[in-house]
Formats: C-alpha cells, sequence, structure tokens
C-alpha cells in the first residue's frame, strides 16, 4: 500500500495542472488532498504485522535487457523517511496557502517532488532510485527559478549544477559496481550481498559517498544549501531542508554505505592523521558541524542563519553515519526525521510568517517591528523550534544528537569534543537571531520614529498555525518517546542488506 | 499510600499547572497564581511524606537508596532506562525546593502584582519548579541531564522575562550560553561514562554507574594523561556543576542574572537552581571519591595506620566528618574543593566592592557555592549539603528582603542611597538581620554559624592540604564583613532615599511591604534560626541522616576540646569582621533626624559630597585598604582577566566565523562561480561556431576533406 503514496502524490501534480483556469483556487485543496492521502498511504507500513522489517512492496520487470526492475520495498528506515516526506508535504502546502501567482503550477510541481522523493526511499533497484533521484531535481530547479526570491535564478542553477554533479558522480560508481558484479542485476538487495574487490571499493565508495553527500551539505561542497534554500519560496525551502537533503544523507546509508563498506576501512597508511575514509569524512562532518554553526552566527538575514543552521545539523547525520556504530547510525536516522520536522518549521516560520508579512529578513531591520507583540504566536513557535533546534531535551533532536555523539566517542573521540563545540555555537546563534529577530526594541532615535513600519495581515493564518503545530507536536512526541521509530530504524539496520557491513566489523 | 511510589507525581504537579496557566488568557492573573501555588502545596505535601519514608527507610535499614526504574526506549537488545529514587539526599532537598519555593510563589503573588505578564511569570515559575523538582529524583544520568536542560532554560526565560531591557535580555543570553559550556563537558561526561559503563542509571541493584561494580571497571581503566577514566569523566561531570553553580571561572553570568525579577533572583539564583550543580557533586559523589585500590592504601600508610590506630580511633572516634579517615583523596575532590575555595574568597572580595544590594548577594552566593564546594570536597556530601540547605533559607531570605527593600524604595538598587531603612520597615530590617547574621556565621543562634563551622572543621582536618581552612577562615571574615556593611548602609543612618542625584523631586517615603511578601520572610527567618540546631556536634541529626549512620543527643561534644577551639576561632573572625564593618560604616554614618545643614541648601551637592566623601574615607582606611586593594584586584580581574577572557573567546568566534562566511561566500562559491563561468565561456565559443552559415560549415568540411585525404595518403605511403 505504502508504494501508493507515489503514485497518489504524481496522480495529484497532473490533476492540478489540467485544472481549468477558472477553477484555480482549487489548487491548494487538491494538493494539500493528496498530500493527506500520500501521507495515509505511508502510514499503512507502519500497521503492517512487522513494519520495521525490509519487504518487498511491488516487483515488476522494467528493461530485461539491462536486468533492470521495477522494485518497490520498504523497511524501517524508509518507513521513518517517508512519514517524514508526508509530514513535511502537508505542512509546507499549509504554509503555501497564500500563493496566488501561478498556484497550480507551483502544486503540481510541488507533488510532482513529493512523488519523486517518495519514489527514492522506497525503490530497491538502484536504476530506478537513480532515475527517481534525478527526477526530483527537475521541479525544485522551477519551484526556486519561478517562485523564489533573492537571487532566485543564481540559486536555482546553483542547486541544479551541484545536484548533477554529484548524481554524475553516483552514475559512475553504479554503472562500475554494476559491471564488475557481472552486469546482470540492479537489485540492491543481491549487490548487497555481492562481495565486492576491496580495491574496488576503496574508490567506488568515497565517490559515491562524495556524490550523494553534496546533496546533505557535505562540507565544503555545502553552500549551494544556503542559497539554494534562501532563494526558495517558503514550502520549496521547507522541503528543501526538510526532505531533499535527507535524499543525499539516505543515499550514503543505503547505496555507498551499504554496498561498498570494505571502503571504510584503514588504508594501511596514514596522510596527515588521516588513515581511512572514515577518518576523512568524519573530519569534514564535524567541519560541516562547526564552520556552519560558526557562518549562521555572522549573518544578518534571518533565512540565511537557518540555512547554515541546517549545513551544522546535516553534519550529525553525516557522522553519525560514518561511525559505523549501530548506535550512531541510528541516531543519523533520527536526525534525519528531527532535522526534516525542525528544519521546516523554522523555514516555515521565517519564509511564511515572518517574511511574507515583514519582507524584510534582516535581523537588524526585524527589530523595529516588535515581532513579539505583533505576532505573539509566531514568536513562541519560533521559540520552541528554537529550542529543539539547539537541542534541548524533550525535543526530537536532543536524542537524536545525544545518539550520535555516543557512537562518535569511540570513533573519534577527539572530534567528538570539536561536535560539542557546534552545539555551544548552535545555542549562540540560535539565541541571537531569536532575540535579535523578535526581543529587540529598538532605542526610539528620530530615525526609527520618522519610519513606521507596516505590516501585510497581521494575524497569523488558521493553515499556518495547523502546519507549525503539527510539526512542534511530532518533534515533541518522538523526543519524549524515540522508541515509537527506533523501533523501526533498528529492524531496518538490523536487516540483511547490512550483513557485509556488520562483516565488516560493524559495532 | 506509599510515598515513594507516587514519587514521581512530586514533579507532576507544577508541570501540569505550567501546561494550563500557558494556555491561560492573558488576563487570567488568579488562576494563574492560584494554580502555581496549589501545585506547589499538592507537591510539598508530598515531599514531606517522603521524607517520612526516608526517615523511615533511615531507621529500619540505613544506608539504603529505594529505586524504581523504567524502560524509555531501546538500543538493539538493550533498553536505555529512567528511573527515580528515594535516599535521605533526595528527600532533604525536595523538602527544602517544595518550601522555599512555595513561600516565593506567594511572595510573587505581592511582588509582581503590577506586572502585565503575571500569568506568563506563573507558568515559567511552574516550569522551573517542576524541572527542579525532576532534577532531584531522577535516578539516571540522563534524566537528570534533561531536567537540567530544562531548568537552565527556564532560568534563561525568567532572566530575560523583562526582554525590554536590553541588559536583562544580554544578561540571559549569556547565562544561558555560559551554563551551555559547562553542560557540553558534562554531555560528554555522560557520553564517555554510558560508552564505558553501558549504564546512566545510579543505582540499579548492583548494576548502577555509581555502585561498585561499574566504578571499579572506571578505575581499572587509564585513560591518555595517566588519569583513571573515574577522574576524568568526574572532571567531566564536575564542569557541568561549575558553569550551573557559578564556580570559577564559569561564574560571570550569575552577577548578571540579577536583571531578572527579584524572586526569580532568590529561587533561582541563591536557592534552588544554582544549587543543582552542588547536588550533582553529591548525587556523584561515589565516582567523584573513588580511588584505585592500589593507591588508597599505600604500604607505609597502612602500617603507620595500624600503629596509631587505637589511639587515633580513640581521639576521633567522636568526631561526626568522614573526612579525617579517609587518607587519600581522589584528584577529583581535589579540583572540586580547589575550585571552591578559590571561588569562595574571590568572590567574597568583589561583594565588598560592589553597591547594588542584589549584585552583592549575588557574589556572595557564588561564593557561599564555593564553601559548599569545598565543604562536599572536604568533608563529603553531608557537611556540603548542609550548607546548601541552610543556605537556601537565608539567601532566600536575604533576596527577598532585597526585594521587600527595592519594592519599598520604589525600584532604588543602591546601597549608598539607601539607609535608614529600619524606621520604615521594620520586620523587613528584622528578618533581614537575622538572615544577614547567619549568613555571616554568627555564634550558636544562626544556621550558617553551624554550618559553616562544619565545612571549616573538615578542612581543618583535610589531609592533602591545610591551606583549604585558613583560606576558608579568611573567607567567613570577608563574608562577615560584606554584609555588615550592607546592612549597615541600608537600615542604618540617615535616611539618603531620594537623595541621588537622578532624583531632584522629593520622594514618597520608603514603605513596609503588605502582608503577603512579608509573611513568607518570617518563615524564612524562623527557619534560618532554627535550622542550625540539626547538625550541631551536639547532635549531628542530619549528617547521620544523610550518611546512614544515625545520631545521638551528646551535650558533652560541645566541650570537646577540638571542637570548642573551632568554633571560638570561627566566632572570632565573624566578630572581628562584624566589627570591622560597623567602624566603617555604622559608627561614621549621618545621625538620623539631624540633618546635614548642606542639605537644606543644597540636596544635589550634598549627596554628591556625601556619598564620594563617604567612599574616599572608607578606601583611605588603612585597615580597610588591604580589603580593597583585594576586592579592587578581584573585581579587576573579574571584569579585565576572565570577562576579557570571555569576551576575547567571543570575538575569536565571532573573527572565525566571519573568516568562515567569506570563505564561503568567496572562496568556495567563488570556485564554483569561476568555474561554471569558464564552463558558460567555453560554451559561448563553441557554439559561436554554430552560426548556421553554409559557407563556414562547408568550409570546414573541405578543410577537414583535405585533412582526411592527407593522412590517408601519408599512412599508403607507408
Amino acid at each position: 500500500m505504502a508504494a501508493w503514496s507515489i503514485y497518489i502524490s504524481f496522480i495529484g501534480a497532473g490533476l492540478i495542472a489540467m485544472l481549468p483556469r477558472n477553477r484555480a483556487h482549487l489548487a491548494p485543496w487538491l494538493a494539500l488532498l493528496s498530500a493527506f492521502a500520500g501521507f495515509a498511504f505511508a502510514l499503512t507500513g507502519a500497521f503492517d504485522p512487522n513494519p520495521g522489517s525490509f519487504h518487498i512492496l511491488a516487483r515488476h520487470s522494467w528493461i530485461d535487457a539491462m536486468g533492470a526492475t521495477y522494485l518497490l520495498g520498504i523497511d524501517g528506515i524508509s518507513l521513518t523517511l517517508i512519514l517524514l516526506t508526508g509530514l513535511a508535504a502537508i505542512c509546507g502546502i499549509l504554509f503555501s496557502w497564500n500563493i496566488r501567482e501561478r498556484a497550480p503550477e507551483f502544486f503540481a510541481l510541488y507533488l510532482a517532488l513529493i512523488g519523486s522523493v517518495y519514489g527514492v526511499f522506497l525503490s530497491f533497484d538502484l536504476l530506478l532510485f537513480f532515475v527517481f533521484y534525478e527526477l526530483a531535481i527537475v521541479p525544485k530547479y522551477f519551484l526556486i527559478a519561478i517562485y523564489g526570491s533573492t537571487r532566485r535564478e543564481y540559486g536555482a542553477m546553483k542547486l541544479a549544477l551541484y545536484s548533477f554533479v554529484g548524481s554524475a558522480m553516483v552514475l559512475v560508481g553504479l554503472l562500475a559496481a554494476y559491471a564488475i558484479s557481472g552486469g546482470e542485476t540492479f537489485d540492491l538487495v543481491k549487490l548487497a550481498q555481492h562481495p565486492f574487490p576491496r580495491e574496488f571499493q576503496m574508490w567506488a565508495f568515497p565517490l559515491v559517498f562524495t556524490g550523494f553527500a553534496i546533496l546533505a551539505g557535505l562540507w565544503p561542497f555545502h553552500t549551494w544549501a544556503p542559497t539554494g534554500h534562501v532563494a526558495a519560496p517558503t514550502g520549496a525551502s521547507m522541503l528543501l531542508a526538510g526532505v531533499i537533503m535527507k535524499l543525499g544523507a539516505y543515499g550514503c546509508l543505503r547505496v555507498a554505505i551499504t554496498l561498498f563498506p570494505r571502503g571504510l576501512e584503514p588504508w594501511g597508511f596514514s596522510v596527515i592523521g588521516f588513515g581511512s575514509w572514515q577518518d576523512v569524512f568524519g573530519f569534514l562532518a564535524v567541519t560541516g558541524i562547526v564552520s556552519g554553526a560558526m557562518v549562521a552566527l555572522v549573518q544578518r538575514d534571518f533565512k540565511f542563519v537557518i540555512g547554515y543552521s541546517s549545513v551544522s545539523h546535516m553534519g550529525f547525520v553525516l557522522l553519525g553515519l560514518v561511525t559505523l556504530s549501530t548506535i550512531g547510525m541510528r541516531g543519523a536516522i533520527l536526525q534525519m526525521f528531527s532535522h526534516g520536522v525542525i528544519a521546516g518549521l523554522l523555514f516555515g516560520v521565517v519564509g511564511r510568517m515572518v517574511y511574507d508579512r515583514t519582507h524584510t529578513r534582516d535581523l537588524d531591520l526585524l527589530s523595529g517591528f516588535r515581532l513579539n507583540q505583533a505576532l505573539p504566536f509566531a514568536c513562541a513557535i519560533f521559540c520552541l523550534a528554537g529550542f529543539a533546534s539547539m537541542g534541548m531535551p524533550g525535543f526530537s533532536g536532543f536524542v537524536a544528537e545525544l545518539q550520535v555523539l555516543s557512537g562518535a566517542w569511540h570513533s573519534f573521540p577527539l572530534l567528538t569534543l570539536v561536535s560539542g563545540v557546534g552545539i555551544v555555537i548552535g545555542v549562540a546563534y540560535t539565541l541571537r537571531a531569536m532575540q535579535k529577530a523578535f526581543f529587540t526594541t529598538p532605542p526610539p532615535t528620530p530615525v526609527t520614529q520618522g519610519t513606521h513600519h507596516e505590516m501585510d495581515g497581521a494575524p497569523i493564518t488558521l493553515p499556518e498555525k495547523i502546519g507549525a503545530v503539527i510539526l512542534i507536536t511530532t518533534s515533541l512526541v518522538v523526543g519524549l518517546y524515540p522508541g515509537i521509530l527506533l523501533r523501526w530504524i533498528d529492524e531496518g539496520l538490523a536487516s540483511p542488506l547490512f550483513d557485509l557491513l556488520r562483516q565488516g566489523g560493524l559495532s | 499510600m506509599n510515598a515513594f511510589a507516587i514519587l514521581w507525581m512530586v514533579p507532576l504537579f507544577p508541570l501540569l499547572a505550567a501546561g494550563v496557566s500557558a494556555l491561560l488568557p492573558r488576563k487570567a492573573r488568579k488562576p494563574a497564581a492560584g494554580l502555581a501555588i496549589g501545585a506547589m502545596a499538592c507537591s510539598l505535601t508530598l515531599s514531606l511524606m517522603a521524607l517520612a519514608n526516608a526517615l523511615n527507610q533511615a531507621q529500619s535499614s540505613p544506608g539504603t537508596v529505594q529505586t524504581w526504574n523504567f524502560p524509555w526506549f531501546q538500543i538493539g537488545e538493550t533498553w536505555v532506562r529512567l528511573g527515580w529514587l528515594l535516599d535521605p539526599l533526595t528527600a532533604l532537598m525536595l523538602v527544602m525546593v517544595c518550601f522555599v519555593g512555595l513561600l516565593i510563589f506567594i511572595y510573587s503573588v505581592g511582588y509582581m502584582a503590577h506586572d502585565s505578564n503575571f500569568t506568563r511569570f506563573f507558568c515559567f515559575l511552574s516550569l522551573f519548579a517542576a524541572a527542579m523538582l525532576g532534577l532531584l529524583i531522577s535516578n539516571s544520568l540522563l534524566l537528570l541531564f534533561i531536567c537540567w536542560e530544562l531548568v537552565g532554560l527556564t532560568s534563561y526565560l525568567l532572566i530575560g522575562f523583562w526582554f525590554h531591557k536590553p541588559s536583562a535580555a544580554a544578561a540571559a543570553k549569556k547565562a544561558f550560553i555560559t551554563t551551555r559550556i559547562g553542560d557540553m563537558a558534562f554531555l560528554l561526561g555522560i557520553v564517555w561514562l554510558y560508552s564505558a559503563t553501558g549504564t546512566l542509571l545510579f543505582y540499579d541493584h548492583g548494576a548502577g554507574c555509581l555502585e561498585a561494580g561499574a566504578i571499579g571497571e572506571l578505575l581499572r581503566t587509564v585513560t591518555h594523561p595517566g588519569m583513571t577514566a573515574a577522574t576524568a569523566i568526574s572532571l567531566l561531570i564536575f564542569l557541568g556543576a561549575v558553569g550551573k553553580s557559578g564556580q570559577f571561572p564559569l561564574h560571570t553570568w550569575l552577577p548578571d542574572a540579577m536583571e531578572g525579577p527579584t524572586p526569580v533572583s532568590a529561587l533561582i539564583h541563591a536557592a534552588t537552581m544554582v544549587a543543582a550543580g552542588v547536588f550533582l557533586v553529591a548525587r556523584v559523589y561515589p565516582l567523584m571519591a573513588a580511588v584505585p585500590d592500589s593507591q588508597a592504601v599505600p604500604v607505609q600508610e597502612v602500617m603507620h595506620a595500624s600503629a596509631t590506630a587505637p589511639a587515633g580511633e580513640a581521639a576521633h572516634a567522636p568526631s561526626h566528618h568522614a573526612a579525617a579517615n579517609a587518607p587519600v583523596v581522589s584528584t577529583a575532590l581535589k579540583v572540586v574543593t580547589w575550585t571552591g575555595i578559590l571561588t569562595a574568597i574571590m568572590a567574597a572580595g568583589i561583594a565588598i566592592a560592589q553597591n547594588d544590594i542584589k549584585r552583592i548577594l549575588a557574589y556572595s552566593t557564588v561564593s557561599q557555592l564555593g564553601f559548599m564546594m569545598m565543604g562536599i570536597g572536604t568533608g563529603g556530601v553531608a557537611v556540603g549539603m548542609f550548607h546548601l540547605i541552610t543556605h537556601a533559607f537565608f539567601k532566600a531570605l536575604l533576596f527577598m528582603g532585597a526585594g521587600s527593600v527595592i519594592h519599598g524604595c520604589h525600584e532604588e538598587q543602591d546601597i549608598r542611597l539607601m539607609g535608614g531603612l529600619r524606621k520604615f520597615m521594620p520586620v523587613t530590617f528584622l528578618t533581614y538581620a537575622i538572615g544577614m547574621m547567619a549568613l555571616s556565621g554568627v555564634p550558636l543562634f544562626f544556621s550558617g554559624f553551624w554550618s559553616k563551622d562544619a565545612i571549616l572543621h573538615a578542612a581543618h582536618g583535610w589531609a592533602p592540604s591545610t591551606a583549604p581552612f585558613y583560606l576558608g577562615l579568611l573567607g567567613a571574615l570577608l563574608t562577615a564583613f560584606y554584609m555588615t556593611r550592607q546592612v549597615c548602609l541600608v537600615f542604618f543612618g540617615a535616611p539618603r532615599l531620594g537623595t541621588g542625584a537622578q532624583h531632584g523631586h522629593t520622594p514618597e517615603p520608603p514603605h513596609e511591604s503588605p502582608a503577603v511578601m512579608v509573611v513568607p520572610l518570617m518563615l524564612l527567618a524562623a527557619c534560618a534560626l532554627l535550622l542550625g540546631f540539626l547538625g550541631t556536634p551536639a547532635w549531628p541529626w542530619f549528617q547521620g541522616f544523610i550518611n546512614g549512620s544515625g545520631s545521638h543527643l551528646d551535650m558533652g561534644e560541645l566541650w570537646a576540646a577540638e571542637n570548642l577551639r573551632m568554633m571560638g576561632l570561627s566566632a572570632l573572625v565573624v566578630l572581628l569582621g562584624v566589627t570591622l564593618g560597623w567602624w566603617y560604616y555604622g559608627r561614621t554614618s549621618p545621625v538620623v533626624g539631624e540633618p546635614d545643614p548642606l542639605l537644606r541648601i543644597s540636596p544635589d551637592i550634598y549627596s554628591l559630597l556625601e556619598n564620594k566623601g563617604y567612599l574616599d574615607q572608607v578606601y583611605e582606611a588603612t585597615v580597610v585598604r588591604g580589603h580593597a586593594a583585594w576586592a579592587a584586584g578581584c573585581a579587576w580581574a573579574d571584569i579585565w582577566l576572565w570577562g576579557s577572557l570571555v569576551d576575547a573567546t567571543r570575538y575569536a568566534t565571532l573573527g572565525l566565523s566571519w573568516c568562515n562566511r567569506l570563505i564561503d561566500e568567496f572562496l568556495v562559491n567563488g570556485l564554483f562561480d569561476r568555474f561554471s563561468e569558464g564552463l558558460r565561456i567555453c560554451g559561448g565559443t563553441t557554439s559561436r561556431w554554430q552560426n548556421g552559415r553554409i559557407q563556414f560549415y562547408l568550409r570546414f568540411i573541405g578543410a577537414g576533406f583535405v585533412l582526411l585525404t592527407l593522412v590517408l595518403i601519408w599512412r599508403s605511403r607507408e
């Protein structure tokens, strides 16, 4: 049933695209309906008798000559991420409710993007996986280029180029793996059992991992993320931060680490302290955590603060993945979910609640609006989301980052200390942005007295409130009872797909 | 009903109150306050039941801890478990927090009566109480950390409660970030502890991380610079306590935190939250105090001990503190002690040079927290905790008294502008004086005397060094001095309110505070008087209860030579401090009823001269010069050295952040843009060849054809 979340999204996209002009106002409702249906179908995965373990949803022949099949499957990891996708889709649409100009196209592209994302998370055939992965790039380019703001063409082009470069690297790795395994199948489950030669894994792993990690914001290939997030319209930046960056991390786990686990083994020699690709990527991940947090600390643009915070938080995902410990990888997957929810909410508050009303994102100018009085709901929600983002216990981020740190402690004690610094800076930039945007009263100088700040549509609308409450509640529920997701994630990690990894010493 | 089984309801009541009052409309002032106070009263009742339960337990099986653990979430095969526990430490802290909290809640109704965000205030206060009580009962380091963070969060919210004041907003941010630095170390300590022992439960029927098995394991593991894992983890956890309890060098946030409303300062930044660090050290004391077996009993030590054991036991057996029996002190406890005593005298020195009534108390809190740390380091849990409990009462009393003074003086906080208030605010004066004498440690009838005496006693017998003892005496002297100065300036002498430069108009006279504020003061004053008798050398009930060793009344103890000497010495020191304070501040103060003639001519010039001359006179005095230099030195170090260290870190971080931003924007993006631009130019060049002119294409085809022919000819020749 979960496979239907893909189809229903594409069907919704098609229907909306075909809406007659005089029925354009139905577009958001239709989109919301499809997103709900998609989420409901995704949720059916949770009611299987054994929801966490791997099972096949659909298998049809596709390109027989190459051995590619239309193979959809689901396991605990996929289930977690499609639930995230469903939530992000619903809330993104709720936060896009005010789009009037070319609305049907917007929602059609939006649903097409959602459909492709579902597709990526559910494909277990590498070629199919790659097709969905590429398919996701197209709508997001148009979403940013047409509906975006600040430097939107630049942002959209940059995002597309980075994505395509990453895809090219992935494709080379995938084709090589296909050829070396005998050129018979793209079936991930079969390939995952194939013992690739160690020398091959040694170069294929970094290639494919980097290719995917570009989309997960790996430092120093991360600058597309803030630029793209800032340029994107609110709904799209919620999806970009919430789900698209997870595609990259998911690829790292599902393809790079699953197929080429020996690529993480020690090289046998060391170059300036790095003895394996594990060290290299661990270092880059921690650099991303600290550097992303630092850059966020000195931004004037409110949305850039959140954009760079995403780079920092995604660093925890990558760090957790390369720890090669069950607890670290579990933390990484939980962090994917948690960051998707929290960053989505932060972008929603900044982009929709604040920017659409004040038409500025400059933190110094925002103080003139006295937002804590003008928009008390936005202020309260941003505070909650900010505390969640800085890893306050009770919210999902804490449990996730705690597990990543516990996992990292074994593999890289020193880097773990450094990432602690990143967390402290995380507190600093969140509080700085929060106080500057919401709690600063400007001194009554002649300059500010003259300018009277006007605001459009001051009270927060109902769709925004519903979306915000859904997201913050999700973060709280997962934070208080993480077992709800961890149960599935654990079973996902215990599946035979990771047999080779376990033989290689996954602890 | 078994109080232990429903112990989890103690934090639940305030949590529910916070949740409900968060949903109340802003105008629902009475329901919000009523909810918060009612919840606190319920918690207090439960805490008292828990204390009774713990007392029974101590009677039937002393030294045991009741625990209840439950699974939170699963990691592979193992469950991460949380739990709650009840032991004398928790029971006493629960009662203290609930009682002080309840009084401060009631007091807040009066203090915050005119605030427009009254409802929000009580919501935050209840949330704080819930987190603090949760911290006390948790049987898991993880749960403790969760509550610890929530406590810090509510502290942030409450310091910044008046966020429209830029100083309050800045103080809130500073407090949160500074304590978070300590918390990061704490978190790493937790992660390390978990990876080393596989559990974060304190007590788990032999499998907890504070029980013999786990600690033995940690002692066997030696890490990088030759210290055991137990020491390293203890130090990391202690760093968390340093941040939260305002110990040197992370203490700078605490005085700034006085920007919050006074009830907040009393509850959070004097009585409860800042003491959480001390409580944490007490909670993980088994880990902190652990020493490897080989080190614990060196050979000559054994011989020495066995040779002198009978005589030594005979002489020291009645002594009620435990430190004298432990010859080797763990590194962690040494660090705790030295940090504590350093903080204690440094902050006491600074307190002398302050003029803001709340800042004096804030530095005094820092100093007293240092004493508590030293108490735990030298004398064990009971000594430190005794001072923690007595301090909570008299410091809450002092802060609330200060709030009453500020309230009565129309938001004036500068003690140089007060004076003579004992006439206007008799109840406040009386209770404040009791608090002051308790804090200074005036002998026999005040609780501070007994608890401070216990610390000094323990420090005297501390094996590694006697320096903390002498430094502790110095700290006691400074404490008595600055408290006397404060009381003299505020309550004695001529009323100077409204004579400051900023008050040109004739002000209303100061007034006594309403009953809702004064009654809690009286109750706390009673506690400040009586609590000391729970832990005198004659009847060390408190120590016996905490240590699980039992106690009995023995008046003869008071007359034991060593105890008498110690009590005499500390009494002497206190009297010296009080006398000096009175000599310089009380004696020379203007007499009431005889206004200076200059006042009638020009009040502004008078007050200017008066205040300036007053200070000069004081700091010129020879005996005080030493004090002043010391105080100024400490204040200088605080502002320039430690403050600038913090600032330097801040600017370094910001500078580095800017570098990172520039690297991102110019190097990374620049390379990307240049590369893209290059591609575009290449494309442009090649596209120019596709110009659609057939002649151009034919020319190329022709040239290619010629070239091909030439190549073919060349090849056929070979």
